[in-house]
């Protein structure tokens, strides 16, 4: 894939691991580490039930509707792989599947449109 | 025997795994192309991979950096598209909080989409379940998918870039999401949760260092549960 921009910085570049480092883990071991096996609240573990489907979603959004190779612009094959991936997963729950439908759905739609980039 | 039913569970967690390999594959090699395109050499990448695992604030990380965002910026971004897996280490805390400490710090590294989205399903349909066999569930599930993400970032950064842009790689993370996210949507409150956060994160586009994901995630998890409670109160009332 092509890139053009100036180099990034090495120094940044180790901060960023570094501090990633340390931050994800931290991030991941506040509850399991901390808490252990002390019970928690109804009212949070209610919320904590919709993690994963409140956050993937929101993060996926944009880059459906906004994808980076294309500059941003809403593209027909992207939108339409995401629509057939989704659809396939929710009604087959089988996410192998759907990604391959979803890829298929792409490629294809990219090579008949000519909007390979 | 509980030894037995201990591996059983290991290998359990590796056989489900396996449809992850296709996920966790092709991000890992993306993360390794992106990564050497974007001017990293390849300790760095190696080391990012190895160390942060977590692909998706890698991606966000490896961008910001790229648009030469203010290091703290890309710090406290990627940080914050990695909030979910707290929410994730607290919602697996029921399950494996009893564990010994030096279990539950390999289990927090260990804890990422794939890992959380398994094991969790798992815990919840098995609550028979002893302490050490969902331990052993949740190694499992991550046995095959990190040395594969470790491997294909390698893979990734050798070839940089050779891969054509027609390949289309850019998208291979928001499908796998995608995958991942329809399963999920088993309930009237999980389709709200879904919807109310994929609208907010859409409007919230002007906040700016990413914080809009984080206000959509809690949007989306306070309307969860609300719709939640809400659907249990009439069928309580019916």
């Amino acid at each position: 894939m092509t890139y053009s921009g100036t180099p990034i910085d090495t120094m940044t570049i180790w901060i960023v691991i570094i501090g990633m480092a340390v931050g994800s883990f931290v991030l991941r071991f506040v509850f399991i580490g901390f808490v252990g096996r002390r019970t928690m609240p109804e009212w949070l573990l209610r919320h904590l039930r919709y993690t994963a489907v409140a956050m993937l979603p929101a993060l996926v959004a944009p880059l459906v509707i906004w994808p980076s190779l294309t500059a941003g612009q809403p593209d027909v094959p992207r939108l339409s792989a995401a629509a057939v991936t989704l659809a396939v997963a929710m009604i087959w729950k089988n996410v192998v599947l759907a990604i391959f439908c979803g890829a298929a759905t792409l490629y294809g739609l990219l090579y008949l449109l000519g909007g390979g980039v | 025997m509980s030894r037995n039913t201990n591996l059983s569970y290991f290998w359990k967690g590796c056989r489900n795994s396996v449809p992850f390999i296709f996920v966790a594959g092709p991000f890992g090699m993306l993360f390794g192309v992106l990564g050497s395109e974007g001017g990293l050499s390849l300790t760095q990448v190696m080391t990012f991979s190895f160390t942060v695992f977590a692909g998706a604030a890698q991606f966000t990380a490896l961008q910001l950096m790229r648009e030469e965002a203010p290091t703290v910026i890309v710090l406290a971004s990627a940080l914050a598209v990695n909030l979910r897996v707290a929410m994730y280490s607290a919602s697996l805390t029921p399950y494996l909080g009893a564990a010994p400490l030096w279990q539950r710090a390999l289990a927090a590294y260990f804890t990422v989409d794939q890992s959380y989205a398994l094991s969790i399903v798992q815990f919840e349909q098995g609550p028979e379940m002893t302490l050490q066999e969902r331990v052993a569930y949740f190694f499992g599930t991550s046995a095959l998918i990190a040395p594969l993400w470790y491997g294909m970032t390698l893979t990734g950064a050798l070839l940089g870039s050779t891969i054509p842009d027609s390949w289309a790689l850019d998208f291979a993370l928001p499908l796998a999401f995608l995958a991942m996210i329809g399963p999920m949507l088993r309930t009237p409150a999980h389709v709200v949760a879904a919807l109310v956060s994929v609208i907010t994160v859409l409007l919230a586009g002007g906040i700016p260092y990413n914080l809009g994901l984080l206000v959509a995630g809690v949007a989306g998890m306070m309307a969860g549960a609300w719709t939640e409670r809400y659907l249990e109160r009439r069928v309580a009332e019916a």
